[in-house]
């Protein structure tokens, strides 16, 4: 249908609404053809803005700008990290004041929602005292070292959602500790802090599942995660003493993604139940090798929500292992003080791995723990801290 | 280009199988453009030949990255950001490293504004045989004033060879920097709701790569995006916000998470550029140096692994520098290619015919920390790298790239039969399990070092020189 003009015009008056489709074109010659006056009004009330353009510039073009909407970019996930319980309080039958949830999640992000469960900070703690640790942590701990507990209870003062126990001395190389004797001390420890624990084993394969059987039993009901199974121990030994005394296990590869699937596998077919199993695939140190760790957590989490069942658990991680780069430690003039290199060290490894999905930290600074605290409740809305006026950097 | 098969680009060739790009045919090259070591225009009958316009266009669109790459700065020292195609590194890899650019502000006195200037530009540092340097000179409007402005670009573009950001939301102060540094093709901050018909107006007619600036508000970012293009910008960096780690910065970081998402997995074209991120603003608190310095450390880190192309920083510290310089070496490896050193005999101080024989793999991160345990040690000997393919010890071992036949070729290759009079190979604690075999297939006698080799000076002090050798 062709108009003239005053047929437009007409309409446009008469009308409340209209589709203005094709009339870019035919506003430009309109104002150099007709009275731009003759327009305005009406252009007014129907597109305010592009008329006061339209003003302002008769000149230019107009030239809508492409309509933009923006929504968040959710996706759709068919799997789910299994939920794991660490700890349990008196009417479940242990003693601790505090339960951790970790995992749960049905979303990769957070701003997706289906994040229920924070990722969570565990300080490491050891039977015996660590004068070979570097400067920085032997400053933090020389003073509590002597007593398991009064490092855990320290631990607890300085930000510990959970405290892990390493009973690195039942090592026949280290110390060759009687089991009994560090049964006493994961007692202790209990005793000590009503937090979660983690119980750590001293890596040796012969001597761990006879240890773990032990420290099962005295901790009965306190759904600890005896750490760890792997593929070069009898796990179906620790997967029986779990389940008869109510604790979790954390499944320990290195950095191998199928054999975390594999072992993972094994230790459900022991009969582990699923939401008492956590996975570890090792953390190689920042400098050293983190970027397998990084790639194989988010590896491990898509394939999680993509729903593949045996890779679907919280993910544990020795951020300690950060302080075996030596940029962590060694006085070396070039590097700047070491006193603030340690612990940044140490922090941007439990930083990439957090972001990479991990859920458990394991760490041992705690200017370093300090500030993964903040970032998880930054990252979870949880802090609430005062506006700044961004633009000021320029400023400052 | 996200995720497309050698076939999809396949349709888009010639077919005609020539081998003037180098590939052995077309759908060699089809995979080799995937990968990206090569470009379209290494096809050259597909460039030249009219008939193949359409198919040429078509397949320009697709092997687009779905993030735009902006190039900043000119000559050897230009930095190239964005151009990335995937959200996780093993889906391909990461393309161009996060840039780093440290701050000056217009407000210094010329000599120490020449001084910090230079020091930029010549920091370095070696690690794991790779020299990590900065990338560029942000250079703040502090002062307000324009002639200040003016001379402290003047300064930075006299001692440096360096990119450059021009930083002030000022338009007027932007085109004085703009007038000086154009031909380094500097990068405008910023474009704000407030100023961007002005600012636009300076990209286009200077043709200079520029900053839209929307801090927590990605519709906002996204219309300033579209008004820049509007105006036929297309070199574009998206800045959505930074806040210190103890207030938004969490959302700052999803932002900047949605934004690639957006780009990469929705195909927003208005996403599809690259991301920075100001850790500078640590700054900001009033915290002491050394706080503000690791909390800067923090949050570019943080930023640097959510998807952050280039970086706004102060701080000059090598404490809070080498984190994160290290966490980029490491993040854009390309998992695709391990980190390798030559496979050949290497000398560790000065080895003579008496010298013990170290071998170990061809992985970087292997041989540069056996060599500098070797070196700090003291210890004079050769250090044999077998090419395991990149891989470490222990995953070599299990996945037989380290095995006594590539032990004796890589013996007869070095020739290091001929330096020294014994023949007697210290290997790997790791690589025990091969002994026996290198022994049945060399001749030469095996010793097992440590597992560990910071235990290298000790073992050769013990198990070396109590046997009467070296």
């Amino acid at each position: 249908m062709k108009l003239n003009l005053e047929d437009i015009i007409k309409s446009l008056v008469d009308m409340e609404s209209i589709e203005l489709e094709n009339v870019e074109l035919d506003v430009e010659e309109l104002v150099i053809q007709a009275k731009q006056a003759m327009l305005m009004p009406i252009l007014q009330q129907l597109q305010p803005q592009a008329a006061a353009t339209l003003e302002a510039k008769p000149e230019q073009k107009l030239e809508a700008l492409p309509e933009i909407t923006f929504e968040k970019p959710i996706k759709e996930y068919r799997g789910q990290v299994e939920e794991i319980t660490l700890g349990a309080t008196r009417s479940e039958g242990g003693s601790r004041g505090k339960v951790l949830k970790i995992g749960g999640q049905r979303t990769l992000y957070h701003f997706e929602g289906g994040w229920i469960n924070k990722p969570v900070v565990s300080f490491d703690v050891f039977d015996i005292p660590q004068p070979q640790f570097p400067k920085a942590l032997r400053e933090a701990w020389s003073e509590v070292w002597d007593s398991p507990a009064e490092w855990a209870r320290e631990a607890v003062k300085r930000g510990a959602d959970l405290v892990t126990i390493h009973l690195v001395s039942t090592d026949p190389k280290v110390k060759d500790t009687p089991i009994n004797e560090a049964a006493k001390t994961v007692e202790e420890v209990l005793q000590a802090v009503d937090v979660p624990i983690v119980i750590g084993g001293s890596g040796n394969p012969e001597k761990d599942p006879a240890l773990f059987e032990k420290v099962a039993a005295v901790a009965e009901n306190e759904r600890c995660l005896l750490a760890s199974a792997n593929l070069d121990l009898d796990h179906k030994r620790i997967v029986d003493a779990a389940v008869k005394y109510n604790h979790n296990v954390l499944s320990w590869v290195s950095l191998d993604i199928n054999d975390q699937k594999t072992l993972n596998k094994l230790l459900l077919e022991e009969g582990l139940p699923r939401e008492k199993l956590v996975q570890d695939p090792t953390t190689a140190a920042l400098g050293y090798g983190l970027e397998y760790t990084y790639t194989m957590i988010e590896r491990i989490k898509l394939n999680a929500l993509k729903g593949e069942k045996e890779l679907a658990f919280p993910v544990s991680c020795g951020v300690t292992n950060a302080w075996a780069a030596r940029e962590a430690w060694m006085n070396v003039a070039e590097w700047g003080p070491r006193e603030y290199r340690g612990p940044l060290w140490e922090t941007v490894n439990a930083l990439a791995v957090m972001l990479a999905g991990a859920d458990i930290m394991m760490m041992l600074h705690p200017g370093a723990v300090q500030a993964i605290k903040t970032i998880i409740d930054s990252i979870f809305g949880d802090y609430q801290g005062v506006e700044i006026k961004y633009e000021d950097w320029l400023k400052v | 280009m996200a995720k497309v098969s050698p076939l999809e680009i396949y349709k888009y060739l010639p077919g005609l199988n020539c081998k003037e790009c180098g590939e052995d045919s077309c759908m060699a090259f089809a995979s080799a453009l995937i990968e990206r070591s090569k470009s379209y225009e290494d096809c050259s009958p597909l460039v030249k030949d009219e008939k193949y316009k359409k198919k040429l266009e078509k397949l320009i669109e697709l092997v687009t990255p779905p993030v735009k790459e902006v190039v900043i700065g000119t000559g050897e020292r230009a930095c190239t950001i964005g151009g990335e195609e995937v959200m996780y590194r093993h889906e391909l890899t990461f393309f161009n490293p996060t840039a780093l650019f440290i701050d000056v502000s217009d407000d210094l006195p010329a000599d120490e504004l020449a001084d910090r200037v230079a020091r930029i530009s010549r920091f370095a540092i070696e690690r794991v045989g790779q020299k990590l340097r900065l990338d560029g000179i942000a250079i703040r409007a502090k002062s307000g004033d324009a002639a200040k402005f003016g001379e402290a670009v003047v300064t930075a573009v006299e001692n440096s060879d360096m990119p450059l950001m021009l930083c002030s939301f000022d338009p007027e102060q932007l085109e004085v920097g703009l007038e000086i540094a154009i031909e380094r093709r500097p990068l405008i901050y910023a474009a704000t709701k407030e100023n961007v018909d002005a600012v636009a107006e300076l990209a286009a007619k200077y043709g200079a790569p520029v900053v839209a600036h929307s801090p927590g508000d990605i519709q906002g970012l996204f219309e300033l995006v579209a008004k820049l293009r509007s105006k036929g910008v297309e070199d574009i960096v998206l800045d959505i916000g930074t806040y210190p780690m103890d207030e938004k910065f969490g959302s700052s970081l999803e932002n900047m998470v949605m934004l690639r998402r957006l780009a990469i997995e929705k195909g927003e074209k208005l996403a599809g550029y690259p991301i920075m991120g100001v850790p500078l603003v640590a700054w900001l608190n009033g915290n002491d140096p050394a706080k503000a310095a690791m909390q800067e450390c923090i949050i570019a880190s943080a930023q640097l692994l959510r998807y952050a192309d280039l970086l706004v920083l102060h701080s000059m510290d090598m404490f809070s520098l080498l984190p994160l310089l290290t966490l980029r070496q490491n993040i854009y490896t390309d998992p695709r290619v391990p980190i390798q050193v030559d496979a050949k005999l290497y000398e560790i101080g000065k080895p003579d015919e008496n010298s013990p024989v170290l071998l170990t793999t061809n992985f970087a991160l292997t041989y540069y920390t056996v060599a500098s345990d070797i070196e700090a040690g003291k210890v004079d000997c050769y250090l044999l790298v077998v090419n395991t393919e990149g891989l470490a010890v222990e995953p070599a071992m299990a996945g037989a790239k380290l095995t006594g036949s590539l032990v004796k070729e890589a013996i007869e290759e070095s020739g290091v039969e001929s330096k020294v009079k014994h023949r007697k190979l210290i290997i790997p604690g790791m690589a025990a399990r091969i002994s026996g075999e290198i022994e049945d297939l060399t001749g030469w006698e095996v010793l097992v070092g440590p597992i560990d080799s910071s235990r290298i000076p000790a073992f050769i002090e013990q198990k070396w020189k109590s046997d009467g050798q070296g």
